[in-house]
């Protein structure tokens, strides 16, 4: 049946072809058989998911009522447990320093724009996935660090390693100035807001005289190395030695090692964050907002807070772009952006930085990839996001809360438990 | 019969010294009065509660003394010491918590997602100074901080017999434990008085009686006042010192557990006129 229903409604899609050189409609029938025969493979594997959820649900069901414990672990949740997570990451951090010497320019600039944009979803995690503030606006602080770094750079010839962090300290500004009035909405009307923000911006980009309206800014500076230049003798040395490959634009690889060091400080400082007092007040926040300022805890400068932090990663990310792609325009900065980044968080796992970085890779990485497939991308991309929904509604990796370890403590004087917490560990682990 | 025992003073085995107390609190929402010049004293350590049929107003009088109403009209002292006076109306709810207003809710509002242990250190936030420059550098100063208020929190969850489940998620834990999790997480803010609504809501005759034993226990080790709204009147009539029965908003009697039992205004108010 669906089968059948797909096939009528993809039928313009696939099978009618312009033909380009007679300029007529050119039907090729023998692409719907193969679209029918896929599209029912299709849906028996989904009706097989669908059955297997269910059953899977109905033994969780049995299982708690007959007091038996249930392995919650599945393999995608073992991946982010601390134990492994932070063995995991290096290992990974080690692959993605490799790369560049193994591959070619274009794939470098494509992780780097893979980068930008999990430095982005962790910081957009930081408003939606933690503190549940929906915000469709978040382009905007995106537009903001790349366009200080642009004019700046522009008009006062100013570096990128001041812009960095004015960038990051503008966004901020910003994040803070849009939560001041907004900090009494939430949900909708919070999305709506915060999604014509992001339009405003892009519009006042657009139409003031000194950020050159839609001709946008050209010829921006990459970063510099202590002023040396980059493509001269040092990528010499590498292309000798390391296996560089001939082609490539050494500011481009110095750019890439600039935001994965920027994406490994946002991991740092998103985790700890999360499992501070002020994190935990953002997940109180997002959780129950009554219940939560029951505990005492100030909703509105929790709020402002989410908002001005999650932005301080788009200033850096926006900087860090600017520079990659050396020209910015408003239209870089559209609503797209916001939706593509909100589908990292949502895709890869709210609240959940190994998430966010997956799906930033399937999201950016993938169509890549797949471009032979270019004409499907947002179909594929559609068909992916709802099958998420109904599979996997926290996400690829689901968030995992810290586990807290009681050990019984060995001093008999005050027999009280003492628990140790992974962060207590790791100042151990420093100690020593 | 009404009049007299709403203005006789009930000192009980109690000092006359409250902790908190209203005068002619009222809260009018557009043309309903929700609450009408309600009197109310929480004496210390006692356990005072709040009984009325349903509507009667008596949640809305906890919002109003939590700060998430602000009352129309009256006033809330609230006595931390004999002789401090701080008046709560018009306070905001975080405040009023920090001033050492503990609530529980009456449709349980734990925070589901997050764990048992991470719930109780939610209730720390307001005795925990750690900001956000802390946060990032986890200084020795922030991990102590942290470590003192993960020991406090866990002395509490094994205190009152949730140990086994810290690391559980909140939504995870069967019913009475969550009504039980919800008032640890009160407690964690270290209140002088707490406010219960309807702790019994939803507990079978058992678990009531042992909530029953578990309130007396927190008044006397927390060394707090208990302020109660309750419909299960086993638990009413067995708990409380002091018990203030709500109607339209209005307070109708004002007693000890044996006069409200045949107060005739209150068994009115109950069960209708014969």
């Amino acid at each position: 049946m669906a089968t059948l229903w797909i096939s009528f409604l993809a039928y313009p899609l696939v099978v009618l072809r312009i033909n380009t050189n007679t300029k007529s409609l050119d039907p090729q029938w023998s692409r719907l058989p193969i679209l029918a025969a896929s599209v029912f493979v299709i849906t028996i594997i989904w009706r097989f998911l669908l059955k297997r959820r269910s059953y899977l649900r109905l033994t969780k069901a049995v299982n708690e009522a007959s007091g038996l414990s249930v392995p919650k672990a599945t393999w995608l949740t073992t991946v982010a447990k601390s134990r492994y997570r932070r063995k995991l990451l290096v290992v990974l951090l080690v692959i993605v320093a490799i790369i560049p010497f193994v591959s070619t320019p274009y794939t470098v600039n494509i992780m780097t724009t893979a980068l930008i944009y999990i430095t982005l979803g962790l910081g957009l995690n930081v408003v939606v996935g933690v503190s549940g503030l929906l915000n469709l606006g978040y382009v905007a602080f995106y537009a903001i660090g790349a366009y200080t770094y642009a004019l700046l750079g522009y008009y006062f010839g100013l570096s990128f390693w001041i812009c960095l962090p004015l960038g990051a300290l503008f966004s901020t500004i910003l994040g803070f100035l849009l939560g001041l009035p907004i900090i009494r909405l939430s949900g909708d009307y919070l999305a709506i807001v915060t999604l014509s923000f992001g339009e405003i911006t892009r519009l006042v980009l657009t139409n003031l005289g000194f950020t050159r309206g839609p001709r946008g800014i050209t010829n921006i500076k990459p970063p510099s190395f202590f002023g040396l230049n980059l493509n001269g003798a040092p990528k010499a040395f590498l292309v000798e030695h390391f296996g560089l490959h001939p082609v490539m634009d050494l500011n481009r690889l110095f750019i890439y090692f600039i935001i994965l060091a920027v994406v490994v400080l946002t991991i740092i400082c998103v985790y700890r964050l999360e499992n501070s007092r002020l994190g935990r007040a953002w997940l109180a926040l997002r959780e129950d907002e009554i219940a939560c300022q029951a505990m005492g805890i100030n909703r509105t400068r929790a709020k402002l807070m989410a908002f001005a932090l999650g932005s301080t990663w788009a200033g850096l990310a926006g900087v860090v772009f600017a520079s990659q792609i050396t020209f910015i325009n408003p239209s870089s900065f559209s609503f797209m952006g916001s939706i593509m980044i909100l589908s990292i968080v949502v895709l890869g796992g709210m609240d959940s930085i190994p998430g966010v970085i997956i799906g930033a890779a399937v999201l950016i990485l993938l169509p890549e990839q797949l471009r032979f497939f270019s004409n499907y991308r947002m179909l594929i991309f559609g068909a992916l996001m709802v099958t998420m929904m109904v599979f996997r509604p926290g996400g690829l990796i689901q968030s995992v809360r810290e586990v807290y370890i009681h050990q019984a403590s060995d001093s008999p004087p005050e027999p009280r438990p003492v628990v140790a917490t992974p962060s207590t560990m790791d100042q151990e682990i420093l100690n020593d | 019969m009404t009049d007299r025992s709403l203005y006789t003073n009930h000192n009980g085995d109690h000092n006359g010294d409250p902790v908190l107390s209203t005068t002619a609190l009222s809260m009018v929402f557009g043309g309903l009065i929700a609450l009408d010049r309600v009197d109310l004293k929480v004496e210390r350590n006692s356990i005072t509660a709040l009984i009325g049929p349903n509507g009667a107003g008596k949640t809305t009088f906890f919002n109003c003394l939590t700060g998430i109403y602000p009352p129309t009209r009256g006033a809330i002292t609230y006595q931390p010491e004999k002789d401090r006076q701080i008046n709560l109306k018009g306070l905001a709810p975080d405040r009023v918590t920090q001033l050492g207003l503990a609530r529980t809710f009456q449709n349980i509002r734990l925070f589901n997602n997050l764990t048992v242990l991470e719930n109780v250190l939610i209730g720390c936030h307001c005795r925990m100074k750690a900001g956000l420059f802390g946060a990032l550098l986890r200084n020795r100063k922030t991990m102590a901080e942290e470590k003192a208020f993960i020991d406090f929190s866990y002395d509490l969850l094994v205190r009152y017999g949730l140990q086994a489940s810290v690391n559980e998620l909140a939504k995870n834990l069967p019913y009475g434990a969550q009504r039980r999790l919800e008032i640890v997480r009160a407690l964690a803010t270290v209140p002088k008085v707490l406010l219960l609504d309807e702790p019994a809501a939803g507990l079978n005759i058992n678990e009531t009686n042992e909530l029953g034993a578990l309130i007396e226990n927190i008044r006397s080790q927390e060394k707090l006042s208990i302020l109660l709204i309750e419909h299960d009147m086993n638990l009413v009539m067995k708990a409380s010192h002091t018990i203030y029965v709500m109607d339209y908003g209005k307070l109708i009697a004002v007693g000890a557990p044996s006069e409200i039992r045949q107060n005739p205004a209150v068994i009115k108010a109950y069960l209708g006129e014969e």
